[in-house]
C-alpha cells in the first residue's frame, strides 16, 4: 500500500513537472492571415502597431512565447504611447497588452504540444490524476478505521508551513499571477484542453476554459480525498457531494453548453456580490440581447442574489451557499482541505478580518451602486470618479489579485479560506444575515467541552469555537460557513451544527457547566 | 486590596481566578512551574499526535493575563507557613498572601514497581511528561503501557497514531471494567483491540528491566512474561500532588481534606480539584474527583467564597466524556460498573458494533437514574432536566429523539433502541418526534 502511494506521489510529480514544463516548450510563428483577420474582426485602426507587427513580427518563427509576447506587447505600447501625445484617441487601442497578446499567440502556437494534445494532456492531466489518486485511496486502508484522521498534520512539511508548503504557495500564487496577467505565455497549457472545449462549446478553449477544467479536476479529486477522510460522517460527505455538483453542472458544463446553443454564458448558481459584474453594462446588455432565456437569466440572477440568498440563510445559515454550492468555497473545502489548521485564530486576526470584509462589500456596493447609475443615466462619474475607473480597480484588486492570487495561492500559509473570510463582499452579506437574522447556530452541548481547541485548531475561518463551547455558550458568528469540521474533531460531542428557533439563540446558556442552577444563576447575573 | 495567591494554573485555578476578576478587583497570583501559561490537559495528546501545536492547547491568547491583571509566577512552591499567611518559593522568594488556594492537581501513581525511574519510563499527565514521551519514543520499536484508564488508551492512541506497536497491560479482565458495566467494556475492548493494541488482560507489571545505560529494556509481567521494549508509559491513575503540603498545617488524607465549602482545616486556605478530597463524599461521588469538569465547578463555586458569597460546592448531575480511539463517550447521572441491587438496566449495541447505549433505571418506581451512550452524542441539557424532574425510564426513551445530539444526516436508532426495551421489558413505547419546544422549554 504504502508503495503504491509513494508511486502515485512519483506520478504526480511528473504530471505537474511535465505541466510546468510546457511553458517552455514548442514554436511561434504568427501567420499573416491569422494577423490579419484578427485586425479585421476587431477593427483596429492603429496604423502603427499593424505595420510594426506586420514587419517586424509576422511570418518569423520564434522558439518562444516570451519573446514573441514582448514584441507584440512593446509594439502595442509604442502605437499607443505615439497616439495618445498626438490626441488621436480612437487609434489607441485599449485592451490589455497581454490579452492581446494572448489571442494572437493562441493560434500562432506550434510544435509538439499543439500536434499531440492527446498525449500531452495524458502526461499532464492524466499522470496528475492517475498518481493523485494512487496516492489518496491506499489511505482507506492505510488511515486505519473510519474516524478523525489528523495524524501527523503539524508535523508535517506540507501542512504546517513547511518547506513544501512554501513551496506550493509559490507554485500557485505563480500560477495564478500568469492565468490572470500574463495568459500569453501559457497557451501550450490552454492547447491541452483545446479538444475538450471544442466537444463542449464547440470553441476553442480560452485560459479561462483551462482554469475551469482544471478547477473542476482539482476538486474531484480532492474532493475523493474528502470522502475517504470523512467516510464516518455523512455530513461531510453530502456536503462534499454537493459542492462537487454545483461545481461541475452550474459552474462548468452548463455554461459551456449554453454557448454551444448560442446563448449567454451564465452560471445559475453564481449570485452578486460574489458575482460583481453581473451588472456591468456589457452583461446586462448581453442578456437582454439573448431573447428570453436571456431576460430570465437577469431576473433570476437579481432575485437569486437579493431575495433568495437572504431568505436561505435565515432558514439554514450562510453554509447552504458557502460549503454546498459555491465554487470558492468547493475549492477551499477540497483542496483547501489539507490547509484549513492554518488560519490565524487570534484576536487580531478577527479585528482585521471584520474590517477588511466589510470595505470590500462596501466597495462592490458603491461601484455596483455607480454602474447602475451609469447604465440608466448614461453619466459616466460621479464626484468626480469614474464608473470605468471604480470597476477597473475593483476587477484587478479584488476580482483577480485578492480573489485568486492571494485567495487560492495562500492556503498553504494562511489556511484554505482567506478568500471567504477576508474578502468575499457575498460572504460578508450573508454573514450580517446570519449574525443578526438566522435559525442557525452551533450549539454547545451543555458542559461537556474540556477546552482541548481541536475545534478552533481546525476552523477553516479561524473563529476561536473553543472560547464560546468552554463557556457552554452557543456560537453564533457572522463568519462560520458551517462546515461542520469543529463538530467533526470534538472528541467530546460538544458542537453540533442546527437550525432552530431565533429565540435563546445566542444567549448565553451556562446552566450546565455542572454546578446547580442557583449558583448559575447567580453568577449569570452578575 | 487582598491577595489570593493560586498555586496551580491548570482548569481550577485559572476558572478561580477568571471568576473572582469577573466579580471583584483583588489582586491575583497564580504560582505554577508546569507552564507559562494556562493549557488544556486533556488537550496533551493531540500534540503529540501532531493534530495541534502546543499552542493551541492554550484556551486564552497570552496577552490575556495582564489584560486581566492575572499575575503569573513560573516557580514551584516549598513551604507553605499559613501561620505567618507566606509562601516560600524554590527561587528563595517569598510571596504573602491573604486567602490561598490550592489547586495543585495530580500525579502519575507509581506503585514501588522495580525500575520504575528509568529513563524511558514516563506518566502521561504533564507537560513534562508529554516532553519526556516525545524524547523517548523516537525510533523505538515497541512500547508498554501499565494501567488500563482513560490516559492508558490516549497514550495508546498516541503512539499508535506514529505506528509505535504497543502492549498494553490491563490490571483487569476487561478495559475499565472498575468503571464501566460488562458490555461496555466489552465493546471498548474489541474496539481497542480492532486498532491492533497487542491488549493483556488481567496482566500486571512486575518489574522493568534496564539496559547497561539504564534505560528501559524489556518488562516482566505478572504471568512471567518478558516483553522487549524501549518505552513504558505508566498510567495507573493518579494521586494529589500534595507531598509539599504534608509538611504544613493543613490537614491530608489521600488529597488536601476539604469541607462542602471547599475549606481546609485552615482558615483562609482553600483546596480545590484534582488535590481536594471531600471529608464526607457528595452523593454518590468520590471524596477525590479527578475530572475536568468538577475541578471546573469547584473554580467557579470558589470563586464566589473568595469574593464574599460563601457558598458550598453543590454539583449537579454527574457527567462525565471520554473517546477511546473513535468512539465517544458521554455519561449522565449514575451507571456503575454493577448495576445496583434496587436498579434494573438496558443495554442496545447496534450491530456495527461501534455504537451502544446503557440506559440504568429504578426497580420500584422506573424512574431514569442514568445513562453510558458510545459513538452516538447525547444532549446534556435534556438529561439534566430529566434526572431533575425525576423522569420515569419510559418518558426519556419516548423523547429519546430530543436528547439526540448527533451530526445532521447521521442515521438515528431511537426507534431499534425503543423495540428491543419494549421486547424485554414487555412494554409499548412509542418514540415522540423531535420536538424544538420542548428541547427550549427550560425551567
Amino acid at each position: 500500500m504504502k508503495i503504491i502511494k509513494k508511486l502515485g506521489l512519483t506520478l504526480f510529480i511528473i504530471g505537474l513537472v511535465i505541466f510546468t514544463s510546457l511553458i517552455f516548450i514548442g514554436k511561434y510563428e504568427l501567420t499573416e492571415s491569422t494577423f490579419d483577420s484578427y485586425v479585421k474582426s476587431r477593427g483596429f485602426k492603429s496604423e502603427l502597431f499593424i505595420d510594426d507587427i506586420q514587419k517586424n513580427v509576422v511570418g518569423k518563427t520564434y522558439s518562444n512565447q516570451f519573446e514573441l509576447s514582448s514584441d507584440i506587447t512593446s509594439a502595442l505600447e509604442n502605437a499607443n504611447e505615439t497616439y495618445k501625445k498626438e490626441q488621436q484617441w480612437d487609434k489607441v487601442i485599449w485592451d490589455k497588452p497581454h490579452s492581446l497578446s494572448y489571442s494572437l499567440i493562441k493560434p500562432s502556437a506550434k510544435g509538439i504540444v499543439v500536434d499531440n494534445q492527446g498525449l500531452f494532456f495524458f502526461l499532464t492531466f492524466g499522470l496528475g490524476i492517475i498518481g493523485a489518486l494512487m496516492f489518496i485511496i491506499p489511505d482507506v486502508v492505510l488511515l486505519g478505521p473510519p474516524g478523525i484522521k489528523n495524524n501527523g498534520i503539524y508535523q508535517s512539511k506540507a501542512t504546517n508551513r513547511g518547506w513544501i508548503g512554501y513551496l506550493a504557495f509559490i507554485y500557485l500564487v505563480s500560477f495564478y499571477i500568469l492565468l490572470y496577467f500574463y495568459a500569453d505565455y501559457i497557451v501550450n497549457l490552454v492547447y491541452l484542453v483545446d479538444p475538450i472545449s471544442k466537444s463542449l462549446s464547440g470553441n476553442a478553449a480560452s485560459q479561462w476554459f483551462l482554469y475551469g477544467f482544471l478547477y473542476c479536476t482539482v476538486m474531484v479529486v480532492m474532493g475523493i480525498r474528502m470522502f475517504i477522510k470523512y467516510r464516518h460522517n455523512k455530513y461531510q460527505v453530502i456536503r462534499t457531494a454537493s459542492v462537487l455538483f454545483f461545481q461541475i453542472a452550474f459552474a462548468f458544463l452548463i455554461p459551456e453548453i449554453l454557448v454551444r446553443f448560442n446563448m449567454p454564458y451564465f452560471d445559475f448558481k453564481n449570485a452578486w456580490p460574489l458575482d460583481y459584474d453581473f451588472f456591468f453594462d456589457w452583461n446586462i446588455k448581453s442578456l437582454i440581447n439573448s431573447g428570453t432565456l436571456g431576460i430570465f437569466m437577469l431576473v433570476w440572477g437579481t432575485i437569486f442574489s437579493i431575495i433568495i440568498i437572504p431568505i436561505v440563510v435565515y432558514f439554514y445559515g450562510k453554509r447552504w451557499y458557502c460549503s454546498w454550492v459555491c465554487g470558492c468555497g468547493g475549492l477551499a473545502e477540497t483542496l483547501g482541505d489539507p490547509y484549513r489548521q492554518l488560519s490565524d485564530k487570534s484576536m487580531k486576526a478577527w479585528k482585521i478580518e471584520r474590517y477588511l470584509i466589510h470595505s470590500v462589500l462596501v466597495f462592490a456596493i458603491i461601484m455596483t451602486a455607480m454602474t447602475l447609475y451609469t447604465y440608466f443615466t448614461g453619466v459616466d462619474s460621479l464626484f468626480g470618479i469614474k464608473t470605468y475607473d471604480l470597476q477597473f480597480y475593483y476587477g484587478f484588486l479584488i476580482g483577480s489579485i485578492f480573489s485568486g492570487v492571494i485567495g487560492t495561492g495562500f492556503y498553504p500559509v494562511m489556511g484554505n479560506r482567506v478568500w471567504c473570510r477576508f474578502g468575499c463582499p457575498l460572504a460578508a452579506y450573508m454573514g450580517i444575515v446570519q449574525r443578526f437574522k438566522s435559525r442557525f447556530r452551533i450549539t454547545t452541548n451543555g458542559g461537556q467541552c474540556i477546552s482541548c481547541g481541536n475545534c478552533s485548531t481546525y476552523c477553516e475561518q479561524g473563529i476561536d469555537v473553543r472560547a464560546y463551547a468552554q463557556k457552554g455558550q452557543n456560537i453564533v458568528r457572522a463568519s462560520c460557513v458551517g462546515c461542520g469540521v469543529c463538530s467533526a474533531v470534538c472528541p467530546r460531542g460538544v458542537l453540533k451544527l442546527e437550525n432552530g428557533p431565533e429565540e435563546g439563540r445566542i444567549q448565553e446558556n451556562p446552566t450546565l457547566l455542572g454546578n446547580d442552577i442557583d449558583l448559575m444563576k447567580m453568577l449569570k447575573d452578575k | 486590596m487582598k491577595h489570593v495567591v493560586i498555586i496551580g494554573n491548570g482548569i481550577s485555578g485559572v476558572t478561580t481566578a477568571r471568576h473572582v476578576r469577573k466579580m471583584s478587583d483583588q489582586k491575583i497570583t497564580i504560582i505554577s512551574d508546569e507552564t507559562d501559561y494556562f493549557f488544556s490537559r486533556t488537550a496533551l495528546m493531540y500534540v503529540y499526535m501532531g493534530h495541534m501545536p502546543f499552542k493551541n492547547t492554550q484556551p486564552y491568547e497570552n496577552w490575556f493575563w495582564e489584560k486581566n491583571r492575572i499575575n503569573l509566577i513560573k516557580n514551584r512552591v516549598e513551604k507553605i507557613d499559613t501561620d505567618s499567611k507566606k509562601l516560600l518559593l524554590k527561587n528563595g522568594e517569598e510571596i504573602t498572601y491573604d486567602k490561598l488556594v490550592l489547586a495543585t492537581g495530580s500525579k502519575p501513581n507509581k506503585f514501588g514497581w522495580k525500575g520504575q525511574d528509568l529513563d524511558g519510563v514516563s506518566g502521561m499527565y504533564s507537560k513534562q511528561d508529554l516532553d519526556a514521551i516525545e524524547k523517548y519514543t523516537k525510533n523505538i520499536k515497541r512500547a508498554v503501557i501499565v494501567g488500563g484508564g482513560l490516559i492508558g488508551i490516549e497514550l495508546a492512541e498516541m503512539l499508535i497514531s506514529r505506528e509505535i506497536p504497543v502492549t498494553f497491560l490491563v490490571r483487569e479482565t476487561s478495559f475499565w471494567n472498575n468503571v464501566l458495566p460488562k458490555q461496555d467494556s466489552q465493546l471498548i475492548t474489541n474496539h481497542v483491540k480492532s486498532h491492533h493494541v497487542d491488549l493483556k488482560l488481567d496482566t500486571e507489571l512486575r518489574e522493568i528491566i534496564p539496559d547497561e545505560n539504564g534505560r528501559v529494556k524489556a518488562v516482566l509481567t505478572s504471568k512471567g512474561e518478558t516483553i522487549d521494549c524501549q518505552f513504558v508509559g505508566l498510567t495507573a491513575g493518579v494521586s494529589p500532588n500534595i507531598d509539599f503540603v504534608r509538611d504544613s498545617k493543613i490537614e491530608c488524607n489521600r488529597g488536601i481534606l476539604i469541607n462542602r465549602h471547599l475549606e481546609t482545616n485552615i482558615p483562609d486556605v482553600y483546596a480545590i480539584g484534582d488535590c481536594a478530597e471531600q471529608e464526607n463524599a457528595i452523593g454518590r461521588r468520590r471524596p477525590i474527583e479527578q475530572v475536568w469538569y468538577t475541578g471546573r465547578m469547584m473554580g467557579e463555586t470558589l470563586a464566589q467564597t473568595l469574593c464574599g458569597n460563601r457558598r458550598q460546592y453543590n454539583p449537579g448531575h454527574w457527567f462525565n466524556s471520554a473517546k477511546f480511539f473513535d468512539i465517544e463517550y458521554q455519561t449522565y447521572g449514575w451507571v456503575t460498573a454493577r448495576i445496583q441491587e434496587d436498579e434494573q438496566d438496558y443495554y442496545w449495541e447496534s450491530s456495527c458494533g461501534q455504537k451502544a447505549i446503557h440506559l440504568v433505571f429504578d426497580k420500584n418506581d422506573k424512574s431514569f437514574v442514568g445513562i453510558n451512550t458510545f459513538g452516538i452524542r447525547l444532549r446534556h441539557e435534556m438529561f439534566d432536566r430529566w434526572l431533575n424532574e425525576k423522569k420515569s425510564i419510559e418518558h426519556v426513551l419516548e423523547y429519546l429523539k430530543d436528547a439526540n445530539f448527533d451530526p445532521e444526516f447521521y442515521k438515528q436508532h431511537e426507534e431499534e433502541i425503543i423495540n428491543g426495551f419494549n421486547q424485554k421489558f414487555n412494554a409499548n413505547i412509542q418514540p415522540k418526534k423531535k420536538s424544538w419546544k420542548r428541547i427550549f422549554t427550560t425551567f
